[in-house]
């Protein structure tokens, strides 16, 4: 199970080959680093986790089972996909045809001082993802292979796990919006329009 | 816990509450206070019942729920409220509903003492967070008390739990 490839790609081109791709999917990004890229291609099918680690992966199981006719995407770091592990199991056993997850993974807690994450000892995502029964799960390191994952994330039978292996590079902290009162009702709105969202 | 020889009438005025809420995702860690509750829930067609790994799941997924315009609620017993306190950032934050059901334990005559530190502070530990406690020790009051909750939670926007006391679930007395 040691891996002894190392991820070369760029977060932010990472980020960008996927959102160029995203259509009207629905989009949930985990606190930390994976919030901050979203920052940068803000948009109102997405919300963006500023706290609650390890929430990620399960809001967009809970999102996908509202929205049964939408593509729901989870985009988080390797460190709050591990908080959370155990969405695995509960995201496997119940098979959420319209749910995706991608894992943006560099081996390291990027917020924290680089403290490197299990990934980096050899524990792989994809396979636990695999094992608790996801229809599909991937690892990438190059841009072939990511080229050849992102249409998984949006089209064909989930739920589809994809760790996308990254350099090490950090940016600066894009400060964004982060009241998550407004975060949540902007989302609703577009989702749902205004009377629904506050009625 | 051990179920009470007579039948119960309480879960089925609680899965009718959660009806009448428009309720559409439960999601839980199982208490066998809520054997007949989540049996209701799963067979209704209009519900869909997600078994958690860990109670904080729930909290995650209900905020999730609430995005997609879903009305949820999530249902445990008091020793998975510890698993939920930073959890409850996201909904607290960001002014979600959420209905929490949680059936006590560590009191009305518990024999194992290690159910004692969170049962006796589930209570406090959720006020503390910010979440409105509700709580019912009568059967006959349960349907009413989880019914108000959910109007709380949905028409406030605000995260409550209702605890259901342990005495309306009996004891085993280990003294015989």
């Amino acid at each position: 199970m040691t891996d002894t490839k190392k991820g070369t790609m760029d977060r932010r081109e990472v980020l960008r080959a996927i959102v160029a791709q995203r259509g009207d999917v629905l989009m949930v990004t985990g606190l930390g680093s994976a919030t901050y890229d979203a920052g940068t291609v803000d948009h109102l099918n997405t919300f963006c986790l500023w706290g609650g680690m390890g929430a990620a992966a399960m809001m967009g199981l809970g999102l996908a089972l509202a929205q049964p006719d939408r593509r729901v995407l989870v985009m988080t770091g390797d460190g709050e996909m591990l908080m959370g592990i155990g969405a695995f199991a509960t995201i496997g056993a119940q098979r959420p045809k319209n749910l995706a997850i991608a894992v943006i993974d560099n081996e390291h807690y990027s917020e924290t001082g680089m403290q490197p994450t299990h990934t980096r000892r050899g524990v792989s995502l994809a396979g636990v993802a695999r094992e608790c029964g996801f229809a599909g799960a991937e690892t990438v390191y190059t841009e072939a292979e990511l080229n050849a994952v992102v249409p998984k994330l949006f089209e064909g039978d989930g739920p589809f796990f994809a760790a996308i292996k990254v350099n090490t590079q950090r940016y600066p902290m894009s400060i964004r919006v982060r009241d998550g009162v407004h975060l949540k009702d902007r989302f609703r709105e577009n989702l749902l329009g205004a009377e629904r969202a506050y009625y | 816990m051990k179920q009470e020889p007579t039948p119960r009438l309480w879960p089925g005025e609680i899965f009718q509450a959660l009806k009448r809420s428009d309720v559409k995702q439960v999601a839980y860690v199982p208490d066998a206070g809520h054997i007949e509750l989540i049996s209701n829930c799963e067979a209704d067609a209009d519900m869909t019942a997600v078994s958690l790994t860990t109670e904080e799941e729930g909290v995650a997924m209900l905020s999730g729920a609430w995005l997609g315009g879903d009305r949820g609620a999530l249902l445990m017993q008091s020793s998975g409220v510890g698993n939920c306190i930073n959890m409850l950032s996201v909904p607290l934050h960001c002014r979600m509903p959420l209905l929490m059901v949680v059936t006590m334990r560590g009191e009305w005559g518990e024999f194992n003492p290690w159910q004692l530190p969170m049962g006796q502070n589930a209570e406090r530990v959720l006020q503390d967070m910010g979440v409105y406690v509700q709580r019912a020790s009568h059967a006959e009051e349960v349907g009413q008390i989880v019914y108000a909750g959910a109007q709380l939670a949905f028409s406030s926007n605000c995260v409550v739990a209702v605890l259901l006391s342990q005495r309306l679930l009996g004891f085993k007395d280990w003294s015989k």
